[in-house]
């Protein structure tokens, strides 16, 4: 059984226009040997579906800094249900204060990664939790 | 022998000047005070814009803050003025700032969480009420809808009985920016420019007193820029506003003094000071010789350097209070006219009203208790804040330069050559960070496992929302709605044209159109932005 490379698809949703962090984080995993594809700002949560669709990946990446993290979360997860998209890995990282970690993991957020995670950690977990 | 070592090991500054273990005469020889430093108050300004700086009048303190409703808001703002707060910063929701109205779909979870929600005059009026706007300066941090947002608050003026020319305060409105770091644009970068300079002509020619755009290397160095880019990229704005505003056939010596600046601290102490006073040198020089300005009040590069977010952590955030006060007096040490500080649990929320009263409190121990107003430019004539200060002044100039020849920022952040130059700055910063080699206390070293976080959250207030889409609905029904469409129509014709936009925006806000109406029309004619993703 070969190994494929991990496709990822990062998303910037809603509003938020911060994306320094988001950027960091695309080098980041391409660095790491991941094949990484950027929403660009400003989407909605049926474009970021769209695009998970359209390019096959296996991890979808939110990133959000505006406080607006379990709305826009909770969005997508009812998303993937509707569209049957199980076997994607979800993560979220952003502006997130640690009592809204158990909210999204209870979503179905598969990690959430805080403002200040460690590269190792981000890699590491996508690298290990993708089937 | 470990010792030696020790002492030859490279310093190298975030702009990479290589630091020496000591300063001398020998560094600044070739600086001639007389042309190159001079007075303060005196051409090129290197010391400061005024001859007595902080001893005539202290820098104006103005904190950033709204959220929720304008009502809401407008309490926060009393509490301020009340403790001594000099201006106001107006922070707005993220629909507000991408021109969609509170009942919008798009804006669904957004609306009141940033800052406040403005669909009509009518939350503007409320933002005001009772706080009489030709006695504070109030500084409206919006970009993409600043000329409507610009536009309600002359009516409101107008309300409260005051001609346009004792409007004092300043719009952020600057578009280009926001394509590099902060990201609320909407239209396309031409008809973006062309909003930016129809708000430049009109307030020059109506509204004197006030500051149309303040060009923000803030948020391009909060982006990842080093402090040359930062100065060098807001430059380049700067100047490609003021080209435009040009070829109207406005004279330099009539606004560029009313173009200012807001600018970012946080790094190295040092490197931050000399910054400032070298971006002013060259400001002046650019100002002088290439617009030929003969105003002395055209060339003074005006102001607000605030304390950085970028510098805050969220580990041990009590830390954070500390590292304002070092930020507020590097401000201080730099001769900036207006202080803003980013609050310790900024990393977290929007700011408590406690902690926004300990940075005001900050910014007055500074000024009341610490001599920092005593005399002009204390720093000045240090052989290391000289020598630094020249040092920048070139670095900032060869990298302006470099983004000139290679076809100018418009093009360039149109391409996203620059968000990517920004972006890859970051990325390094962040792995030198996660590697200690840049220290950063409390994250990466001297870090408290399992931390109790004690910061408390700011609430998102749902009944708030719904109150604002209420009020909002009820001025739908009430307003004239034949005036709405016909203010509506008049805009999308003139936006077809050359003219400016500026007295027909005016008449749409003054009839409750909503921002989300007028926005858009103008994206009717306009289009939309399309991000170059470049990783």
């Amino acid at each position: 059984m070969s190994k494929k490379t991990i496709r990822i698809l990062i998303a910037k949703p809603g509003l938020d226009g911060h994306d320094r962090g988001v950027k960091v984080v695309a080098q980041l995993l391409r660095d790491a040997g991941m094949e990484v594809i950027y929403t660009g700002l400003h989407q909605t949560v049926d474009q970021i579906l769209k695009t998970a669709i359209q390019e096959d990946v296996n991890v979808i990446g939110l990133s959000i800094l505006s406080g607006a993290h379990i709305p826009i979360t909770e969005k997508l997860m009812k998303g993937l249900k509707t569209n049957a998209m199980n076997d994607i890995l979800i993560v979220v990282g952003g502006n997130i204060p640690k009592g809204d970690i158990d909210s999204l993991e209870s979503l179905g957020v598969n990690g959430v990664f805080p403002t200040g995670s460690k590269f190792e950690e981000i890699v590491d977990f996508i690298k290990t939790n993708v089937g | 022998m470990k010792n030696t070592q020790q002492k030859e090991k490279d310093v190298v500054l975030e702009s990479g000047i290589k630091v020496k273990p000591v300063y001398s005469p020998e560094d600044v020889k070739d600086i001639d005070y007389s042309k190159i430093i001079q007075n303060p108050g005196e051409y090129p300004y290197t010391r400061g814009i005024h001859p007595y700086m902080y001893r005539a009048r202290p820098w104006t303190m103005r904190q950033y803050s709204g959220f929720a409703t304008a009502k809401e808001t407008n309490k926060r703002f009393k509490y301020l003025i009340e403790q001594g707060q000099t201006g106001l910063n107006v922070a707005f929701d993220l629909p507000t700032q991408m021109g969609l109205d509170s009942d919008d779909p798009q804006a669904e979870g957004e609306v009141g969480r940033v800052g406040m929600a403005v669909d009509t005059l009518k939350d503007m009026e409320y933002a005001f009420e009772g706080i009489p706007i030709d006695k504070i300066s109030t500084s409206l941090t919006i970009n993409s809808t600043a000329a409507i947002l610009l536009a309600m608050y002359i009516v409101v003026a107008e309300k409260q009985g005051l001609s346009p020319d004792k409007i004092r305060g300043t719009a952020q409105n600057d578009i280009l920016k926001e394509y590099i770091g902060r990201g609320t644009w909407i239209f396309p970068v031409e008809p973006s420019l062309r909003l930016i300079t129809d708000t430049i002509e009109y307030c020059s020619k109506n509204i004197p007193k006030y500051y149309p755009v303040s060009v923000c290397g803030y948020h391009i160095r909060e982006s990842g820029a080093n402090p040359v880019q930062e100065i060098a990229y807001a430059y380049l704005i700067a100047k490609a506003y003021i080209q435009r505003v040009l070829a109207r056939g406005i004279d330099a010596n009539d606004f560029i003094a009313r173009i200012s600046f807001n600018f970012d601290i946080h790094g190295n102490f040092f490197e931050q000071i000399a910054k400032f006073r070298a971006a002013r040198r060259l400001w002046a020089k650019i100002v002088k010789d290439e617009f030929n300005a003969t105003n002395p009040k055209a060339m003074m590069m005006k102001m607000i350097a605030g304390g950085g977010g970028g510098g805050l952590t969220i580990e041990q955030p009590e830390n954070n209070i500390v590292r304002g006060a070092y930020y507020a007096l590097i401000s201080a040490l730099s001769g900036t006219q207006t202080m803003a500080l980013c609050s310790y649990d900024e990393a977290y929320t929007i700011p408590s009203e406690k902690a926004a009263l300990i940075s005001l409190r900050t910014m007055q121990i500074l000024i009341e208790e610490m001599g920092l107003c005593d005399t002009a430019d204390p720093l000045g004539g240090s052989y290391y804040i000289e020598a630094l200060t020249d040092q920048l002044e070139n670095k900032i100039e060869n990298c302006m330069k470099q983004v000139e020849k290679r076809g100018g920022i418009v093009s360039a952040i149109s391409k996203g050559e620059i968000q990517r130059e920004v972006s890859k700055q970051a990325y390094l910063y962040e792995k030198m960070i996660q590697s200690g080699e840049l220290v950063k206390v409390g994250v990466n070293k001297y870090r408290i496992e399992e931390e109790e976080r004690k910061i408390k959250i700011h609430e998102h207030n749902p009944a708030l929302v719904k109150q604002q889409i209420k009020t909002l609905d009820k001025i739908k029904k009430t307003r004239d709605n034949k005036k709405v469409k016909d203010s509506l129509d008049k805009l999308r014709d003139m936006a077809k044209t050359e003219e400016n936009l500026m007295p027909y925006i005016i008449e749409c806000v003054r009839v409750y159109t909503t921002v989300g109406e007028i926005t858009k029309v103008l994206k009717e004619i306009f289009g939309e932005f399309k991000e170059p993703v470049i990783i």
